[in-house]
């Protein structure tokens, strides 16, 4: 049983670090609509950025700024060039869009910074340790810990400051938001660039676990089906989402992957998600559209 | 006036309804077939066989197959690749287990086999619409990809799931060659193409299409949405297969599972994005794009700078290029080369004057 609850909580946790990557997703689909695929890019983009510069010998501190800094840039970039010239696009469209960012941001950063894998530590020690007889992560804990903080700062964002509630308008109706008077381009730069910052975040903590190479650009694919689950619009079901993707990729790998093959984790969580699909078609905290003619 | 359509009278419905209404256009097609068919195989050498002709006609028909799920009908796939996988190893399957099947039936049969998964793998769609269908499409993407490597009866037991071409026989004849290759493939692409081109411009099209734009009005004018969403991932899945039949045995001859990755689904997503979403010709175009950007980079690289640019750095020169003509034209023109050439046809049809 023990080693029933130390793959699950190994699961959970693991989840956490999804729902980290489906947090930058959710915020830009909240404000424009738009279905960033370019958020896996970006988190490769922050993540090799960040570490060539340590490797650099620049201090912690200062590379984490001049990263932040390339990605206010890049924010910046994508909403002049890119979105602004395709606003009222239908949303596919624009999600195409984001898949061409994509491969540019992918290109982009191992032409500057090489195609070799870094190894990143950020200075947390990761021997686990042991909790009513159940091994846990440390590692794993401290990046669930910055995931839930993340999550608390950005709904405080949300509800509570000014930019946070013309975000809300923007995503409810952007017709409506440009007409009271709020700069659509201005909002969508500042959710970019948030974006950004967590995808810089998920980017050290992957980096960190996995080393930092191409492969991180790749997490992105395993965000989408914690979103189908939790919803697009809701940060609180990117979490929750997260928690039931990684707790039962890992408890169908370690249980039922013997039975029929290994490496079931690969296609598992999207099996599932297209099963939750069926049942609930907007996600567990997403919004039911309504539709007329 | 390059040219005239004036004293062209059509007298009939069936020449109202038919593909080439002009008789330029007729001809101009028949002297393409005519090329392709008669010409190409007597001047082309094999390097333009085997690395460029071959690979953009069988990329072309699996954007055709794509184009009538994505541009037609509206649903977003990034799966193109698996339904490829499926008809490729169904094929190799029927041709290896059952004596003496003519290989062009296993094609067929494959076809077959990788419709009805699509059929399965199109079922959520009845829910759902939009980006939630990324989730079914890569689930197919990843399932398929897994069954295919883990087990190994699919490739006859062979290692990593590897498998090879059968002889290409047509009534005694032996097509493996290069030109044999190039002709196989011809043919099954024009007749496929001819196909998709009549489907897209049936009621079943229409229906698309409707689905599409507004699914919900189509409901209320009375299309089953249910079964024309279905029908598209069927028919798609069908076109895919064989062109994952083409790719693994007239094109690679050998192929493994991980050949059919998602990389290549994208690969088609973007020929017809580039192409032309909702256009048949806009594949070929797009297709030609694809296969032959490359190797122009490489070439402009190997001239320019004369081998010292490192193939890596080309690699990711050649992914940025490509993104930004992918923005490019998502913005400047959202329905591809094939909506340029029309408006080239256009011009030629006024030109000189301006309208």
């Amino acid at each position: 049983m023990n080693f029933f609850f130390e793959v699950l909580i190994g699961g959970l946790l693991a989840g956490l670090m999804y729902s980290l990557v489906a947090i930058g997703f959710v915020l830009i689909y909240k404000a424009s609509g738009v279905f960033n695929f370019a958020q896996g890019s970006m988190v490769l983009f922050s993540a090799l950025t960040f570490v060539s510069l340590l490797e650099r010998s620049v201090p912690f501190w200062v590379s984490f700024l001049i990263t932040l800094l390339t990605m206010l840039v890049l924010a910046w970039g994508i909403e002049r060039f890119v979105l602004r010239p395709l606003v009222n696009r239908p949303p596919i469209t624009l999600f195409m869009a984001t898949l061409g960012l994509s491969y540019i941001v992918e290109g982009l950063a191992q032409a500057v910074w090489g195609a070799q894998v870094h190894g990143l530590d950020l200075g947390i020690n990761d021997e686990p340790f042991e909790l009513f007889g159940i091994l846990i992560s440390q590692f794993d804990l401290f990046a669930a810990a910055v995931a839930g903080v993340l999550v608390i700062v950005l709904s405080l964002l949300f509800s509570k400051t000014r930019t946070g509630i013309a975000l809300r308008a923007v995503a409810d109706d952007q017709l409506a938001a440009l007409a009271i008077g709020i700069k659509l381009q201005k909002l969508w730069f500042i959710v970019w660039a948030v974006a950004g910052f967590v995808g810089l975040v998920a980017g050290l903590l992957w980096g960190a676990r996995l080393g930092v190479q191409f492969s991180l650009s790749l997490i992105v694919l395993k965000a989408l089906p914690v979103l189908i689950i939790g919803g697009f619009t809701s940060i609180g079901g990117a979490v929750a989402g997260g928690l039931i993707i990684g707790a039962s990729e890992k408890l169908a790998e370690v249980f039922i992957g013997p039975y029929i093959g290994g490496g079931i984790e690969n296609w598992f969580p999207y099996v599932l998600a297209s099963l939750f699909l069926l049942v609930r078609p907007a996600g567990i905290f997403g919004e039911r559209a309504i539709e007329r003619v | 006036m390059l040219y005239r359509e004036s004293g062209q009278f059509i007298t009939s419905y069936a020449a109202d309804r038919s593909i080439f209404r002009l008789k330029q256009e007729r001809l101009g097609f028949t002297l393409l077939l005519a090329v392709a068919f008669v010409v190409v195989p007597f001047i082309g050498n094999d390097y333009w066989f085997s690395a460029i002709l071959i690979p953009f006609l069988v990329l072309s028909l699996a954007a055709i197959g794509l184009n009538i799920l994505t541009g037609y009908a509206g649903q977003l796939s990034v799966g193109s690749a698996a339904f490829m996988a499926v008809g490729a190893f169904a094929a190799y399957n029927f041709h290896l287990r059952i004596e003496g099947l003519p290989f062009l039936l296993s094609f067929l049969l494959g076809g077959f086999v990788a419709a009805l998964v699509g059929l399965v793998f199109g079922l959520p769609s009845l829910r759902i619409k939009g980006f939630y269908l990324l989730g079914p499409t890569l689930a197919a993407q990843f399932f398929i990809e897994w069954v295919l490597t883990n087990f190994s009866w699919f490739s006859n037991n062979s290692s990593s799931g590897v498998i090879t071409a059968p002889q290409l026989l047509i009534a005694g004849h032996d097509f493996s060659t290069p030109v044999g290759r190039y002709l196989i493939t011809l043919l099954i692409v024009v007749a496929l193409g001819f196909l998709a081109k009549s489907i897209v411009r049936s009621e079943l099209g229409r229906n698309f299409m409707a689905v599409r734009d507004m699914d919900t009005a189509a409901a209320v004018i009375g299309i089953s949405i249910s079964k024309t969403k279905l029908l598209a991932f069927a028919i798609s899945a069908f076109l895919l297969g064989i062109a994952g039949s083409l790719w693994a045995f007239t094109y690679l001859g050998t192929v493994e599972p991980h050949g059919f990755d998602l990389t290549r689904s994208f690969q088609i997503l973007f020929i017809i994005i580039i192409g032309g979403m909702g256009s048949i010709l806009g594949n070929f175009l797009g297709a030609a794009f694809i296969v032959l950007l490359p190797i122009l980079l490489s070439n402009i690289a190997s001239i320019l700078f004369a081998g010292s640019v490192d193939p890596g750095q080309l690699e990711n020169i050649q992914k940025i290029i490509f993104g930004l003509l992918i923005i490019f034209f998502l913005i400047k023109e959202p329905l591809g080369l094939a909506k340029i050439w029309q408006t080239f046809k256009q011009r030629a049809r006024v030109w000189p004057l301006r309208f």
